[in-house]
This record gives structure tokens, sequence and C-alpha cells, in this order.
């Protein structure tokens, strides 16, 4: 391993420096994706007919291609000024982790076993107290689990979305791919690589460590 | 009609009227010139796309149904936890660091365009063939084993149709998939659609973005129903989910 490795060495600031850009673009497109998509996937429980729509489309715009996707968003973007750069990457980031998000909730919500509902109101709590002490409870390792595919699906697309101008790892492939440049290339790829499979990691550790003991 | 169909209706309605417009403004704007103008590079493109997508997925069918197979026989079921946590490791990295790794090895070109999307589509294929394999109640088995199938019948008769949903899925989601992927075989130099969206983003050139990213984002979710319609033609009636 002399060249790549030689090559990550010189350059670890730049690496590290990425890094963080990269996972500061993920991180906020998927907070922002959840607190649009766990409410949305809630309410969708109470709403069969709406709930069919709503995963519908959200399947539609995960079928979009990434890179045709920023394409689509650029020109429209660039109306008022943001065409290329770090707002279209967060948008599609968005976008793409609404699917799994909702899903996931609106499925983990729905398979809460009838019965413990039934107990639920049995005890006389309300619809808010059942949603918060009974069903979310329930329905966290799901939601976690979608969060999860969210979480790496973005990563990856994040990197493609260097070629727009959003910063992070993929920055390094762009440059080696133009510089025709291998131990780049291979840096950029092992980073981002590493990156996905570390967090994929650390969150599978997490779901395990917030599913509800009398669950697991 | 009650109220939530009507919400739902209205969802759907205002999704599209969005994508009617959006489309209109392209077109007026003279977003989709080149796909005028430039109609054969197009159609040459687009072939070249259809061929890496095809090529790629046809390659990626022909070797991850084997090998589900083969490690769904009882002799092998101890390679199978090897090949399915491979398969989950692998589509944990992302499109771009595989393509980008291939490139680093194999240089550019048609071929490592191909071996890089091929690669890519394995692995969705064959966690489904496994996993629709698997999900043969076992109940189901034991009468086939009862009627006297060879473990060859069974296979044929029995394990396959059991687990054609899955498999159509699985091959469903990779090549729907590759049409995306084949869009960045450009920076590998596999040519295809991606080429336009490039040149697009290089020359910020709305009208190279937009004929480049309409056509394949039409293409993914064109393949995406059709092959719907066929996963429901290919798995008989009784089977269907």
């Amino acid at each position: 391993m002399g060249g790549p490795w030689q090559y990550f060495v010189n350059n670890i600031d730049f690496v590290l420096q990425l890094t963080m850009q990269h996972i500061q673009l993920v991180g906020l497109a998927v907070i922002i994706a959840i607190l649009i998509g766990v409410p949305v996937g809630i309410y969708l429980t109470t709403n069969e007919e709406v709930a069919e729509a709503v995963l519908q489309v959200a399947a539609i715009i995960m079928t979009i291609p990434s890179i045709a996707l920023f394409g689509i968003m650029i020109p429209i973007l660039s109306t008022i000024g943001h065409g290329i750069g770090f707002l279209p990457a967060l948008i599609a980031l968005i976008l793409y982790s609404q699917l799994p998000i909702i899903r996931n909730t609106y499925v983990a919500i729905n398979n809460v076993d009838p019965a413990m509902r039934d107990a639920a109101k049995g005890i006389g709590m309300t619809t808010w107290q059942r949603l918060k002490t009974v069903e979310l409870p329930i329905a966290v390792p799901v939601i976690m689990a979608g969060v999860r595919t969210a979480i790496v699906l973005s990563i990856g697309i994040g990197a493609i979305a260097a070629f727009i101008g959003a910063g992070g790892l993929g920055v390094i492939i762009d440059q080696g791919i133009s510089r025709t440049n291998r131990d780049m290339m291979l840096v950029g790829a092992i980073a981002v690589s590493v990156l996905a499979i570390v967090i994929d990691s650390v969150l599978g550790l997490l779901q395990r460590w917030l599913t509800p003991k009398g669950l697991s | 009609m009650n109220k939530n169909k009507v919400i739902a209706l209205g969802f759907k309605g205002v999704f599209w009227i969005l994508v009617l417009y959006f489309l209109f403004w392209a077109y007026t704007n003279g977003y989709f010139d080149i796909l005028f103008n430039q109609t054969d590079e197009f159609t040459r493109l687009l072939r070249q796309h259809l061929m890496l997508v095809g090529l790629s997925s046809a390659l990626a069918i022909l070797i991850a149904v084997p090998i589900g197979i083969f490690v769904t026989r009882p002799a092998f079921r101890k390679t199978e936890w090897f090949f399915l946590n491979t398969a989950n490791l692998g589509q944990t990295i992302p499109t771009i660091a595989i393509l980008a790794i291939v490139m680093s090895y194999l240089g550019i070109g048609y071929q490592p365009a191909v071996f890089a999307l091929t690669a890519f589509s394995i692995l969705p294929i064959l966690r489904n063939t496994v996993a629709g394999i698997n999900s043969v109640e076992s109940e189901v088995l034991d009468s086939a084993k009862g009627m006297g199938l060879t473990p060859w019948q069974t296979l044929i008769k029995v394990e396959l149709p059991n687990a054609g949903m899955p498999i159509m899925a699985g091959i469903r989601t990779a090549i729907v998939m590759n049409v995306g992927t084949a869009a960045l075989a450009y920076l590998v130099g596999g040519g295809g659609l991606g080429d336009f969206i490039f040149t697009g983003i290089m020359l910020r050139s709305n009208e190279y973005l937009m004929s480049g990213a309409v056509p394949v984002t039409v293409l993914a979710i064109l393949l995406d129903q059709i092959l719907r319609v066929v996963e429901r033609v290919a798995v008989p009636r009784s089977l269907r989910a």
C-alpha cells in the first residue's frame, strides 16, 4: 500500500475536513427528514387512503436516479440563485430519506399488536398517551431501522453530490477522476466506504440499545 | 366519496400537477432543445445506456440466482452466512466508491463500466433469491418430499415458483438501480445518458442537464412499472402476494 496510503497520510487534514463536511450534509438532511417523516408516518396510520397515495409518491421519488435528480434540481434552484452547491444536495437527500422513514414509521405503528392497543384503551389512556407510552416505544426499533437505511443511502448519494459542488468526501473521488490520479480515487472510495460501514454498524448497535427490554 | 379519499386524490393531484408544470416550464424555457437538435446523439446515448443496463443486469441475474440456489442447498447451508454478509456489506458501500475502485484497477472504458454495474446488481438479486427460497414453508417442502419429488424436482417445481415474487422484486430493484448507476458510468468511460448530465454540470448548461436527467428519470420509472407488470404475469396466480 505505497501510493494511496502515502496520499492519505500526506493529506489527512483534507480528508478529515471533507469527512466532517460529509457528516454535516448527511446529518442535517436526515434530521430534517426525521422531523418531517416521523410525524407524517404517524398521521398516515390514521388514514389508509392517504397513506397509499403518499407512499406511492415517495416510492416514485425514490426511483429517480440520484444524479438525474440533481440534474433536475439545478435548473429549478438556479431560479433562486442556488443551482450548484449545498442546497440541491440537501433537498435531494431529504427527499430520498422520506420513503424509508415514512414507510417504517407507518408500518411499525400499524403493526402494534391490537391487543396492546386495546389494553391501553382499557386502562383509560387518551389517544395521545397511547401513542407516547405504548405505540411509539414499540415502534422505535423499526423506525430506527428506517433512519439507518436513510443515513447509509444518504452517505452514498452525498458522495455523488460532490460532482455538483456540495463538498464532502466525493470531492476526492471527483478530483481523482479529473486528474486521473489513482491514489486519490482509491482514498476517496475507501474513505466514503469506511464512513458508510462504520456508521451503519454504530446505528445497528443504537437500534438494539433503543429496543425496549421487554421487546427484545 | 369520503373525506380521506378526497385528501388522497388531492395529494396525488398536486404532485402530478407539479410534475406537469415543471415539464411545461422546462419545455418553454427550451431546456429540451438538445433532444430536438441533437436527436441522433441522443438516440445513440440512449441505446448505449440501454445496452449497459441490459448487459450488466443479464450478467448479474446469471450469476446471482445460481449462487442463491447453491447456498440454500442443505449441503452448502454453512456458506450462506458468508454470502449474505458479503452481500449486505457490499450494499453499504456507495456506488460511486465501487466505480472509483473499479476504475483505479481496470481503467477507463466499456468493460470496466459493465463490470462495475454487474458487481453492483448482483447484491439485491442474491439477497432476495436467498430470502425467497428460505421463506418457502417447511410444510410445503415436506409435502413435496412426501409426493416423491427428487431434490431437483422440488427446486424447479416447488421452491423456485414459491420464491418467484421476491426473486423478481430483487431483479426489478437491481435493474432500476442500474439505470441510475449507468448514468454515473459516464465517469468510467461507459457512455450513456450520463454524458449529457455531466456535460451539463461542467458547462453549467440547463439544456444538457435536463436533456440527460429527464430521460434517465423517465426510463427508471417506466422500467419499474413495466417490471411490476412482468412480475404479476410471471408468477403463478396462487402465489402472488
